[in-house]
Order: structure tokens, then C-alpha cells, then sequence
């Protein structure tokens, strides 16, 4: 009873977030709730005694996903306001659409032909580890897949490397390996040049003599 | 679980290749852009060791491996020869063009190696999950490597639109899996088929599951009316990906396809025929139509593509192993064929000059008798003309179908292939006939001029006598189709 009393709060302050990230006028607000649904998702999880699943949301959703998304919409200077200009002049059209879907999603969901299982999970046996199960089937059965998932991952790297490294021609900067290796020679050129012609004795003479005159 | 249970030799092509693109990506580090042939070669190596790998493993009987995610059969092993030949082609013909539009980097190597990798993952995958992830890594390749040219404006246009409709079409297809795995299950084929013989399924969902993956499949493969992406992103991408998104993963998509409709839902295969049979019809008449149209030869290309690919579909859709020969069969040989094309745009382009109007052509006999005759086999193979290859793979298609009584179809098919010869003699037409306008020399280098002659020889050899790569075909898809 008190699993379910929590599943509809969280559910309720879920789907709350959810709806404050879209109508937020401020971006950083709209970043915050959607952390917020984010974890009550996680907390969701939680309650089905998913454990790693809703580890891992935190850590890479909240922790990691949305703090740079933060700093994006904090860095970027985004005039938001423009982008949603009209946005209240499609709300009634937006709110029929949904309200479709949602009789639609229910039509299907409560209708015999769906057939779903409905909501009778089976009971965990005791001692049941989330995190080791899943780290078993990872590096068992799906072995491959979850070893072509990280090939993906390194193409994504690659990808990413490619599309943006740009040499910029015009940076300067120091190579300290050849800073070192200089030689006196590159450097320090010495360049032969004639001596100057001495002065004529006559003239010499007469500038010495100026002053007293 | 033990080392031997993973019978993990069964994809040594696989292993070998993902631990080469890695050596491959980790020296490229420490090559000069001076001395790129070096990674060049390791490439054509490494290539070449994987078909040697995978011809050794055609000689094995058939094996699961990785709990049952994949699987080494002869339909696979052919595949994978088929498509090593193909990205090496896409390095041989393109190297040249590719220097003098500088994207001759590691990149182009890596990315199309993982490429490759995606497709032998997907035609050796049982699994949903194994198809999808080597599609993905297909996928994921392929638009990088359109967008490798990017400060060119179209190639990056083309790039996004690749990247969002690909997206598009990967959602669809996971969504018609997630609806078959609620109906089944299950993510394995194999039990799937079984689930679906034993009539423990849910029919509503199955059917729905395999509209989406239908969907999902006309979007990779670029039949009507998921077809717009096609011409956009030949023409934008350079010439030699597109002559890779154009070859190679055709067999792969036929693979995908064998897998998913024809081992996993056979026995739905008269839901699935009537949606195949809508997107033929429509690929084929939209596809030579539109090809009239088109000065560009690549967009020309697209759109033949597009109609070729109904062709693909109409033997897929006969869901015999007669049909599944003769749409393999097709895929393979229109590989060698488009490869041909592409190559000889290339051939004719040159640093600053693309020779994609078809225009460029114009008095090519003049300027080099013997490329004019070898884009003359290639079009009269891609039309479908007696003694070239393409007029077997059409014929065998054609047979599939008229045997299965969808005679209207055939003549349907006839029809529209007579009035595709239009722009495929065109071409031959103003190469032969009209005055050439620019008059420069052919730059290629010697490897590329000797292999782009024996791949467009092949074209007619192969079709003076296709019995021996028509027998390998039908026998590699007769002993792959397990009994479910």
C-alpha cells in the first residue's frame, strides 16, 4: 500500500516537472525541471527494484547529461523568448492532439487484442542483485552486442573528431622540444662587414682644432 | 558460459577486421598526410585478409555463435564477400578523387571499415538486437562519411538530411521490433520463427510490428515512398560515398531483410507480400520515371537505384528460396554494376571538376575510346540488355514472380525497365554521337584505370555465363534457411 501511495507522488511530481520544463519562460529553469522529472524517473525505477537503472539515470542523466546542458543554455545567449513566440497561440490545437493520443493510447492498452500483461511483476527472489544480473547477461548472452555498442561508441569519437578539429593557421604557440634543440647557429648569424674607412688625417685634424677656434 | 560456448572463431572475419580498423586508426596517428598510401594499403590488406578469413569460414557447416546473436551461414558468407569487394572498390576507384578533394584522411579509412563491419554485422546477425547495432554502425559511418567534406555547403545539407531521415527510419524499425518482441516474446529470430509456427502469438501486434519494420526497411533501402532522401544525398556526398551507400549495403539491406521477413516471419509472408508488392510497383515507376528527368548523372544514378531496388523487392516479395537466389543474386551483381558507374564518374572528374552532368560525357569516344566502351557495358548492363549481366538478374526475378502467378506484375516490371533503357541509352548516346566539349586528359591512377576495366569486363563475362554465380547464390540460400 505505501509503495503505492509513493508511486503516485513521485508519478504526480513527475509528470508536474515534466509540463513546468515545457512551459518554463526561462531556460535554466526548464533545465532544472527536467531534472527533476529525470529523477523522479529514477525514483520510479527505484520503486520497481531496478536499481542499477535508476543508478545509472542519475549519474549520467542528472549528474552528468543535464550539467553540461546547463552550461550550454548558461553560456549561449539564446534569445528563448523569440524561439516560443507562439507558443500560447497553439496551445488549444496541442492540447486536442494530445488529448487524442491519450484516448488512443487507452483505447489500445484497456482492449483484449493488446493483450499486455499487465501490472503482475513477478516477485524478485531473495538475494536478487539487479546490478549482477544485468552484468551477467551484458557479458554473456549480449557479449556481442554490447561489444559492437562500444565500437559504435568509437566511431561517435572518431565522428565527432573529424567533423570539428579544425588547425587553426593563424595560433601561435611554443614547440618546447624544439625550443630546446636550438642551436647557436639558428639564432646568432654573424655577418662579415668591411671596417669603416678611418677619417683623412687633414680633416682629422681640423675637427680637433674647431672647438678652439 | 565458457569460451567454447561463445564459438566465437565462427566470426573471426568480424574480430579480424574490428582489431585491423584499430590498428589501422592507432598508426594512422603517426602517418604524415604525405605518406597516406601507407594506411591506403593496410586498408587493401586487411580487406583482403577478411575475405580470406570469410571464404574459409564458407567451407564450415553452419554455426550459431554468441548465444545465438549471431550466425556464420553460407547467405552470410557470400554477403561478406560481396560487400569486402565493394568497399574495396569504393578505396581503389576513389583514392585519386579523394586526394584532390581533401579528404584523403584516416577518417575515410576508419569510418568505412566500421562500415563494413556494420554490414557483415547485420547479414551474420540472428538477433534484434545484433541487426540493430550493426545497422547502426552502418548508419552512423555513413553519415559521417558524407559529412567528411565539411565546409562543402551540399555535402553537409546532404549529410542532415541522411542523419534525420536515417534517425526516422531507425525509430520506425525499433519500434515495429519492440512490437514483434511484445508479441513473440522474444529478440531471437529463430525462437520468433518458432513462436509464429507454433501460433503462440498474438497476431494483432505481429502484424502491426511488421508494418513498422516494413517501414523502417523502405527507408534504408530507399524504396518509394521512402525515397527522398536518396537523390539529395548522392548528389550532395562525394562520389566515392555515394558509390559506397550505393553498393555495399545493398546486400546487407537484402540480408536484413532475408533475416527479419524471411527466417523470422515467414509465415506472415502474406501480410508482408502485399506491402512489398505496394512499394515495387510504386519504386519502379517512380524511379525510371524520374531518372528521365535528370542532367545530373548521380541523381540519375539515385533514382535508377531507386528503381533497381523495387526489382530487389519484387524477388524478396515471391518468399521462396527461388526468389531469395534471384533478389541475391541481383543485389550482387547491381553492387558490381553501380560500382562500375560511380568509378567512371570518377574517373572523368579531377581536382576542381566534377563530371556528374551528363554532359561531361558528351564525345567521350573521342577522348577515350576504350572508358566510353566501358561505360557503354554499364549502362547496358544497368538497362537490362541481353548478354550483360543485369538482363540475367531481371530475368531470374521475372521468372520468381511469374511462377509465384503474379504474371501482371512481371509485365508491370517489363514495362518499366523498357522505358528505364531510355535514359541509360541516352547516355550512351551522347558519348558516342555528340561532340565532346571538354577536351583534357583522363588523370587516373594505373590501379584504378586496370581495376575499373576488369569490373566492367566482369559485367559481361558474368552475363555470357551466369551459371556459376547464379549456383553459389541459390546454394548458399538453400543451405542457409534453417527448418524452424
Amino acid at each position: 500500500m505505501t509503495s503505492v501511495v509513493i508511486f503516485y507522488i513521485f508519478a504526480a511530481v513527475l509528470l508536474l516537472a515534466s509540463l513546468a520544463t515545457i512551459t518554463a519562460k526561462n531556460p535554466v529553469h526548464a533545465a532544472l525541471y527536467l531534472m527533476l522529472s529525470f529523477f523522479s524517473g529514477a525514483m520510479l525505477w527505484m520503486l520497481m527494484k531496478a536499481e542499477f537503472l535508476a543508478v545509472s539515470l542519475v549519474l549520467v542523466y542528472v549528474g552528468a547529461v543535464m550539467v553540461l546542458f546547463l552550461f550550454v543554455v548558461m553560456m549561449l545567449d539564446i534569445n528563448f523568448e523569440e524561439l516560443r513566440k507562439g507558443f500560447w497561440k497553439h496551445v488549444p490545437l496541442a492540447v486536442i492532439v494530445a488529448a487524442i493520443m491519450v484516448v488512443e493510447m487507452i483505447m489500445i492498452l484497456t482492449h483484449k487484442a493488446a493483450d499486455l500483461p499487465g501490472a503482475h511483476m513477478p516477485e524478485p527472489a531473495a538475494g536478487y542483485n539487479n546490478a549482477r544480473v544485468l552484468g551477467n547477461l551484458i557479458y554473456t548472452q549480449y557479449f556481442l552486442p554490447f561489444q559492437l555498442a562500444a565500437a559504435l561508441l568509437l566511431v561517435g569519437m572518431i565522428t565527432a573528431i573529424a567533423l570539428t578539429l579544425r588547425k587553426r593557421k593563424n595560433t601561435k604557440y611554443q614547440n618546447p622540444a624544439q625550443q630546446i634543440a636550438v642551436k647557436r647557429d639558428d639564432r646568432v648569424r654573424i655577418v662579415k662587414m668591411n671596417a669603416e674607412a678611418r677619417p683623412a688625417a687633414g680633416e682629422a685634424a681640423a675637427d680637433e682644432q674647431q672647438p678652439n677656434a | 558460459m565458457t569460451w567454447t560456448s561463445l564459438n566465437a572463431w565462427a566470426a573471426a572475419p568480424e574480430i579480424f577486421l574490428l582489431v585491423a580498423v584499430s590498428v589501422i586508426l592507432l598508426i594512422d596517428l603517426f602517418v604524415s598526410d604525405a605518406k597516406r598510401h601507407i594506411t591506403y594499403l593496410l586498408t587493401l590488406v586487411s580487406l583482403a585478409i577478411t575475405a580470406c578469413l570469410t571464404v574459409n569460414g564458407l567451407a564450415q557447416p553452419v554455426q550459431l555463435a554468441f548465444s545465438g546473436m549471431f550466425v556464420a551461414d553460407p547467405i552470410a558468407g557470400v554477403a561478406k564477400l560481396g560487400m569486402v569487394l565493394g568497399v574495396a572498390l569504393v578505396l581503389i576507384y576513389g583514392r585519386t578523387y579523394a586526394e584532390a578533394r581533401g579528404i584523403y584522411k584516416g577518417e575515410l579509412f576508419s569510418l568505412t571499415l566500421f562500415a563494413l563491419l556494420g554490414m557483415m554485422v547485420m547479414s551474420s546477425a540472428l538477433n534484434f538486437v545484433t541487426l540493430y547495432v550493426g545497422l547502426e554502425l552502418l548508419s552512423l559511418s555513413l553519415y559521417a562519411l558524407v559529412a567528411l567534406r565539411r565546409d562543402n555547403v551540399h555535402a553537409t545539407e546532404a549529410a542532415m538530411k541522411y542523419f534525420i531521415l536515417g534517425a526516422l527510419a531507425s525509430g520506425m524499425l525499433l519500434y515495429g521490433m519492440s512490437m514483434v518482441y511484445g508479441a513473440t516474446h522474444s529478440l531471437d529470430i529463430l525462437t520468433i520463427a518458432q513462436r509464429v509456427m507454433n501460433g503462440e502469438v498474438n497476431h494483432l501486434l505481429i502484424v502491426f510490428g511488421i508494418v513498422f519494420i516494413v517501414v523502417g526497411i523502405g527507408f534504408k533501402l530507399g524504396a518509394v515512398p521512402f525515397h527522398m532522401w536518396v537523390p539529395d544525398v548522392y548528389e550532395g556526398s562525394p562520389t566515392l560515398i555515394a558509390q559506397l551507400i550505393g553498393s555495399a549495403p545493398k546486400i546487407a539491406a537484402f540480408a536484413f531483410v532475408i533475416r527479419i521477413l524471411a527466417q523470422g516471419l515467414e509465415a506472415y509472408v502474406q501480410d508482408w507480400r502485399g506491402m512489398l508488392v505496394v512499394m515495387a510497383i510504386l519504386s519502379l515507376a517512380i524511379g525510371n520515371l524520374t531518372a528521365i528527368a535528370q542532367t545530373n548523372i548521380k541523381r540519375m544514378f539515385a533514382y535508377s537505384t531507386i528503381s533497381h531496388m523495387g526489382f530487389l523487392l519484387l524477388g524478396i516479395l515471391v518468399g521462396t528460396p527461388v526468389g531469395y537466389a534471384a533478389a541475391f543474386f541481383y543485389a550482387v551483381t547491381y553492387m558490381l554494376t553501380t560500382a562500375a558507374g560511380f568509378g567512371l564518374v570518377m574517373l572523368l572528374s579531377r581536382e576542381g571538376f566534377e563530371a556528374d552532368r551528363i554532359d561531361d560525357f558528351k564525345g567521350l569516344n573521342q577522348r577515350s575510346p576504350w572508358f566510353a566502351a566501358m561505360m557503354l557495358l554499364v549502362m547496358f548492363s544497368m538497362a537490362g540488355i541481353p548478354v550483360f549481366v543485369g538482363f540475367f538478374a531481371k530475368l531470374a526475378i521475372l521468372e520468381a514472380v511469374v511462377n509465384l502467378g503474379l504474371t501482371w506484375l512481371a509485365i508491370y516490371a517489363v514495362l518499366m525497365s523498357v522505358i528505364g533503357a531510355f535514359y541509360y541509352l541516352r547516355v550512351v548516346k551522347v558519348m558516342y554521337f555528340d561532340d565532346a566539349e571538354d577536351k583534357s586528359p583522363i588523370v587516373a591512377g594505373l590501379d584504378s584505370r586496370v581495376v575499373l576495366s576488369v569490373n566492367c569486363l566482369l559485367l559481361l563475362i558474368i552475363g555470357l555465363m551466369p551459371d556459376r554465380l547464379l549456383y553459389l547464390i541459390s546454394a548458399a540460400v538453400a543451405h542457409s534457411l534453417l527448418p524452424a
